[in-house]
């Protein structure tokens, strides 16, 4: 029981990795890119292929990969989701729907049908573990992608807090044309602030590929958990999504522990329980109306 | 002065619209006979594209008129399959079984509006997709589907192939027509007129006193129950149920595809949609992954380039309105030359 619980909350951290940037995204430019799980795969097949061609190790391989998916990044916030997000806040939805549908297809005509998992390139890392005393097991890359989510999560904070680049950042996630209006130039700090997303999901997908296996169309997947955690934890809050990271992953431990379907089934209905009380917390139309009656009995 | 408003008209209908309208009520009519003429395998393609129109419509009906864009909408298409089964197992007629399975999904779309309505924009979108993932687990759990397995509808071999194809031909013909005529006497209608102020401004709308919540809310239901429709139609015509194939989000992006192409918020636009995807597929569908290659690059295409689709770049272009939703203010010349 322990086993368990100690999994679903390190399984936590490699949540927060992959909602981090769907999070900060929409903190920052409001737009939910549903091509962030495929974005993610793309990573990992890069990583796979350096390592299986090239006999890069995947740690090595991330310094090649990194500044790509930045590059990326860039360039798919100034020419695609830049001029979408100009037509309105739907549109960005459909764009980068079809945008997954492209990568997710082309992953699956280059790589095919097959499963792949850099677990073999990395040692035993992938199911080496530290026994704690009392038959307890903690593996050894969940803890590492529990400490990365830290490190990333406080990494962010740090610099949107302290360097002014990310206060920029900040200053345009809250009101873009008095950012204007101070010299903040909005399309430049737009195009930062996604290429440091891709930066995370390109950590994200590597992580992925190291703890399972993955294939083509492993992206729908991931972005649904990277969804769930982040409102889980409150849309737009980094550390937030460590919360929402973990609670999704002890929810889909436990329910992994009731059934073999039990897994995605606890994650789903966690998110929708999270999504119902919310409901109550802002108060249905019904209660609002007798709350407001109370408020004024006249 | 009263020279000037004589000559200011307002239309409903312009000639071309009523034109357009009697050619519909023509076509339908030869599309009623077709079977008498047309092959198995045509018959079979044309009720996959009445299929098809059904699902451009309802998802644009959602999207383009309510604001809501759910990436979700597959629940309800495999839930219309889903009941379907489950009733016909129960001894239902499976024509029978088909209406009350939508009906059963129209009214389950009630409770899951109540909250899936309160998430906004980006979150509804995959917050809905999320609801068909949990639904599909759900479904899978059924011990009649057998999971991934799936079962077929076998109380449908009662007919002959003949019967069976036209008649499923006839049903998917009355469906669309019946869902088609549904929404368009409702864009017409007060609500109709609510929807498109929501679609324009949410906001504005909202304070002018149009009632937002429950507009959406008659959107997603009738949009649930007509694509529950479909989910049953094409299991008639395909009788086996693979929970996989019909709680797959690609019916979701071949229903996006068809409303982007075809102009999102235009009523005939989502037809227009409907017809190119049609024989978008007939031609590239055997490509297969090439195939889908392209249909996303071209919704992306037009999502940057073509918001409003090609219909509503015919509009623009030649001020063509063939089924008019709104109403239509002709200026007299002179005062035209004044503006």
């Amino acid at each position: 029981m322990i086993n368990t619980l100690l999994q679903g909350i390190l399984l936590g951290g490699y949540y927060a990795v992959i909602a981090c940037g769907l999070s900060f995204m929409f903190s920052v430019m409001r737009i939910i890119n549903l091509a962030h799980g495929s974005l993610a795969v793309a990573a990992a097949y890069g990583l796979w292929l350096l390592a299986s061609k090239f006999g890069i190790s995947p740690f090595a391989g991330l310094l090649i990969i990194l500044p790509v998916m930045a590059a990326f990044g860039w360039l798919l916030q100034r020419f695609v989701l830049e001029r979408s997000a100009s037509g309105g806040a739907l549109l960005p939805i459909l764009t980068t729907f079809g945008l997954a549908i492209v990568i997710d297809n082309l992953l699956f005509e280059q790589f095919g049908a097959d499963t792949r998992s850099l677990a073999p390139f990395i040692g035993n890392l992938s199911y080496a573990s530290w026994q704690l005393p009392g038959h307890i097991f903690v593996g050894k890359l969940a803890v590492m992608m529990m400490v990365t989510a830290i490190i990333i999560l406080g990494g962010l904070q740090f610099f949107l807090s302290r360097f002014a680049l990310g206060r920029a950042i900040r200053a345009t996630a809250e009101d873009p044309d008095t950012a204007g209006l101070v010299g903040i130039d909005a399309r430049r700090v737009n195009a930062t602030a996604t290429a440091i997303t891709m930066v995370t999901i390109g950590i994200a997908g590597a992580f992925l590929a190291m703890r399972a296996t993955f294939s083509a169309y492993a992206g729908a997947p991931q972005l649904l958990f990277a969804f769930e955690t982040a409102v889980i934890g409150g849309a737009g809050s980094l550390w937030g999504t460590l919360v929402g990271g973990i609670v999704l992953g002890l929810a889909q431990s436990l329910g992994a522990q009731l059934h073999p379907q039990g897994f995605l089934i606890g994650g789903h209905v966690v998110f929708l329980l999270v999504v119902f009380l919310r409901l109550f917390r802002s108060g249905m139309p019904a209660f609002g109306k007798i709350r407001a009656f109370l408020r004024s009995p006249a | 002065m009263t020279l000037l408003s004589n000559d200011i008209s307002i239309e409903r209908w312009t000639r071309s619209s009523r034109l357009m309208l009697a050619a519909m009520a023509a076509a339908i009519a030869v599309l009623a006979l077709a079977p008498a003429f047309l092959g198995a395998g045509m018959i079979d393609r044309m009720t996959a594209l009445f299929i098809y129109v059904i699902l451009a419509a309802m998802w644009n009906a959602l999207a383009g008129f309510g604001g809501l864009v759910s990436v979700g909408q597959q629940v309800f298409f495999g839930l219309g399959a889903y009941f379907t089964i489950r009733l016909a197992d129960a001894g239902l007629n499976p024509f029978v079984a088909l209406p009350v399975a939508a009906i059963v999904t129209g009214a389950l779309s009630i409770p899951l509006s109540l909250f899936m309505l309160r998430l906004k924009g980006g979150e509804f979108a995959i917050g809905m997709w999320v609801v068909a993932e949990l639904v599909h687990l759900l479904v899978n759990l059924d011990r009649l589907i057998q999971g991934e397995t799936g079962t077929s509808l076998i109380s449908l071999n009662v007919y002959d192939s003949t019967t069976r194809r036209a008649a499923i031909y006839w049903l998917s013909l009355v469906a669309m027509t019946a869902l088609l005529g549904t929404l368009f006497t409702l864009m017409r209608s007060r609500a109709g007129a609510a929807m498109q102020a929501i679609r324009d401004n949410e906001d504005a709308a909202t304070s002018v006193g149009v009632r937002v919540i429950a507009t959406k809310r008659l959107l997603f239901v009738l949009a649930a129950f007509g694509i529950a429709v479909a989910g049953g139609l094409w299991l008639a015509t395909a009788t086996t149920f693979q929970p996989k194939t019909y709680f797959s989000v690609q019916w979701t992006a071949y229903m996006i595809f068809m409303v982007l192409v075809g102009g999102i918020g235009k009523f005939e636009g989502a037809i227009l949609g409907a017809i190119l995807f049609f024989v978008i597929e007939t031609i590239f569908g055997g490509t297969g992954v090439w195939y889908l290659i392209g249909l996303g690059a071209t919704a992306v295409l037009f999502s940057l380039y073509l918001p409003h689709g090609l219909w509503g770049e015919i509009e623009r272009r030649f001020g063509l309105q063939l089924l008019p939703i709104g109403y239509r203010l002709t200026l007299p010349d002179l005062l035209k030359g004044k503006r």
